[in-house]
């Protein structure tokens, strides 16, 4: 984004995707976001930092994405009764981080929904824990207060309260639906329950521990999350990991990428009564997990990617073993793709079911994999590619009908390119050119640096924000999941559906709740 | 139609006969005499995220799946605490889920097993106690059995569930 015509200096940031950083007043906040969003640019993060020890009050980070790439813009709020500009107007999916926003760190926007989103203790006693001098209460109440959920009124409409257990394996959340009949007029959505305190956990973390804690903020992205803090701090220190490593990334990316497609597509077509699908694709998924055990140790290649490269060794026989995988899993699917297709019954129940038309989807800020599925056509392996897939010429998967249909038509795209993917990548990790280390150590890290990671997870974009303080040690990390722009579109998406298509519709998105909540 | 029924022809039964337990096989072809004298029936868990990164959660799913199959083993998911024989607890307990987790406990019949599932629910995960996490599930409800892993493997898993199968069979009553 070329923010000359603002007033603005902006610095370039390192990193693999091109990204720049400005200093803004609250009228230039708003107006750049307004030129971002006139150009076809979205929302992709929001979060603050309690800066006050460095005489800098609080400040205030909004990351935008656009076709030039990322702008991180800061705002500095002299103190915590200074408000910061709304930002919903132009884009919707900043309202829950502006709450959340308050509920850690005690600082608000001029809006007029203050109701509380993650419940921290921030509302009721005035602790925040994302101060500096934040000091635990003592006794605090694991019992939430009532929230202020808006209420349909009209003859026979009433309202079906649902979780935060649910009777399948599943994350806690809490949804709540005004109907009538059986037809869904309102959805909200009450999340925070899996809310522990990961953003206080960083601080003052040595690194490599970092590394840890951020492949556990959202078990099904591991590999995303870790290769996202990784890049963080290999842009902090201007450091490029051996090529070999960056392949083996590549590698694993892909491979999550495959395993979630797998298990989402065959759990949506157990929602809609096909149990088949469920018994082929997990039995699928289960192949891929036992060969990431055998070749990284781990069946979701937990703590495989690291700063400086990989944590392990890739031994040559896996790499063969994973070449044939992928040509035979390719097989199956489409085979299994054709029987979907065909099955009256499953077609029935995912086509125009839960729809987010590409306008809403644009307007709201759907992104990733649902926002493909919606047409906007945005993936950051195509948009900026990083090694290597700079060398891959990924094909973008898109449908624009945004119902459960086009979402797991997307995700049979997605898992044929990633077998494609893996089959090109396994022969390159072949060949002599790409053979070497596949881990360097860096250089320390200069102290007072902000760095961002950025990678297309297989749920959407993935970005970490890293702040480094003295002495290696991590003095603000701020994960941001693709779920929290995507949760309120699953809202609308539900309208006008009857209730039991939820769990096919919500399945279809298959949104983190931990990744979100922190 | 065709399609389909040629495809399951061609997989085949992929389901693998349970594990052993430390070495233990003459538990493991207990397994299902045991689930029956304990309880008379088959064994109905339910599941409580407590706060999870959704690791635990994939891997207790995939004990579903046809290598595992552990429906073949009597054992299914229910979807009320109130059918339920053993509830396994994953994640740190947040503050925000211990109300619920309490709940459910409560709301079982006894006699009721527990499982804590995974690292962080034995109290020895990436995530502890915190402003926001109470920790272990045991600092909430009364716990059977502890599976280790982060997450702990379905073959882990299963063990686990038999362990506290076994254990409760034990049990003078
Ligand atoms: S034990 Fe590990 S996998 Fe399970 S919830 Fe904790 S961090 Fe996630």
């Amino acid at each position: 984004m070329n923010v000359a015509p603002l007033g603005l200096v902006a610095a370039p940031l390192a990193g693999g995707v091109p990204a720049q950083r400005a200093q803004v007043s609250s009228g230039q906040l708003l107006t750049a976001c307004r030129l971002a969003w006139e150009n076809d640019g979205r929302l992709v993060a929001l979060w603050a930092s309690d800066e006050r020890d460095l005489h800098r009050g609080f400040c205030l980070r909004v990351v935008l994405e656009d076709s030039d790439g990322l702008t991180l813009l800061e705002h500095t709020l002299r103190d915590d009764r200074s408000r910061y500009p709304d930002l919903t107007p132009i884009f919707p999916a900043a309202n829950r981080m502006q709450r959340a926003t308050y509920d850690l760190l005690g600082i608000a926007a001029e809006s007029d929904d203050q109701r509380p989103w993650l419940w921290t203790q921030g509302h009721a006693t005035h602790a925040f824990p994302l101060r500096r001098d934040f000091a635990p209460v003592a006794e605090m109440s694991d019992e939430q207060d009532e929230y202020a959920f808006v209420r349909v009124d009209g003859e026979g409409v009433h309202e079906i309260p649902v979780g935060p257990v649910h009777a399948g394996i599943i994350e806690p959340g809490h949804f709540r639906f005004q109907v009538v009949g059986e037809k869904v007029l309102r959805l909200e959505e009450r999340l925070g329950y899996a809310h522990k305190g990961i953003e206080k956990r960083f601080e003052s973390m040595m690194i490599d521990d970092g590394a840890r804690l951020i492949g556990r903020v959202s078990g099904d992205s591991t590999v995303a999350y870790a290769w996202a803090f990784a890049g963080a701090v290999e842009a902090a220190a201007s450091f490029v990991p051996p090529a070999r490593a960056r392949w083996i990334r590549a590698l694993c990316l892909e491979r999550e990428r495959l395993a979630n497609h797998l298990g989402d597509i065959g759990a949506i077509g157990n929602d809609a009564g096909f149990a088949f699908g469920l018994a082929q694709f997990s039995r699928l998924r289960e192949d891929v997990l036992r060969r990431n055990q055998a070749a990284f140790g781990h069946r979701l290649m937990m703590d495989t990617v690291v700063p400086g490269g990989l944590s392990r060794e890739l031994a040559f026989e896996h790499v063969h073993a994973m070449h044939d995988e992928a040509d035979r899993l390719a097989r199956q699917i489409v085979r299994l793709r054709g029987i979907y297709d065909e099955h009256a019954g499953v077609q029935d129940r995912f086509r125009n079911c839960g729809r987010a038309a590409p306008k809403l989807a644009r307007s709201l800020g759907l992104m990733g994999l649902a926002g493909r599925a919606s047409g906007q056509a945005r993936d950051i392996r195509c948009d900026f590619p990083s090694a290597p897939y700079d060398l891959l010429d990924v094909r973008i998967a898109t449908q624009t009908a945004g119902d459960v249909w086009a979402r797991v038509a997307v995700r049979f795209d997605e898992a044929l390119e990633s077998a494609r993917l893996i089959g090109i990548i396994t022969t390159a990790l072949l060949d002599p050119a790409t053979m070497g280390p596949v881990h360097a150590s860096g250089p320390d890290l200069p102290a007072d640096r902000i760095s961002l990671g950025y990678v297309e997870g297989w749920r959407g974009p993935v970005l970490v924000a890293l702040e480094i303080g003295e002495g290696n040690v991590i003095r603000r990390c701020h994960p941001q999941d693709p779920s929290w722009c995507n949760w309120p579109v699953v809202e609308h998406a539900v309208i006008g559906n009857i209730v039991p298509d939820f769990p096919l519709i919500n399945k279809s998105f298959n949104l983190s709740y931990s990744g979100q909540d922190l | 139609m065709y399609e389909t029924l040629r495809q399951i022809l061609r997989v085949g039964i992929r389901s693998e006969p349970p594990p052993t337990p430390a070495g233990d096989d003459v538990v493991v072809r207990r397994l299902h005499d045991d689930i029956l004298r304990t309880l008379g029936r088959a064994l109905a868990l339910r599941h409580v995220d407590a706060g999870s990164c959704n690791a635990c959660e994939l891997e207790s799913q995939a004990l579903s799946n046809p290598y595992y199959n552990v429906e073949g083993l009597g054992i299914r998911y229910v979807a009320s605490p109130r059918h339920a024989d053993v509830l396994m607890v994953t994640g740190p307990v947040t503050k925000n889920m211990a109300g619920a987790l309490r709940r459910t406990y409560e709301a079982m019949p006894e006699p009721r097993l527990v499982i804590a599932v995974g690292a962080c629910a034995s109290g020895c995960g990436v995530y502890g106690p915190d402003y926001a996490t109470v920790g272990a599930v045991s600092e909430i409800v009364p716990v059977d059995v502890a599976i280790p892993g982060c997450p702990p493997s379905p073959v882990a898993l299963l063990q686990g569930i038999l362990a506290a199968v076994s254990a409760s069979a034990a049990k003078p009553r």
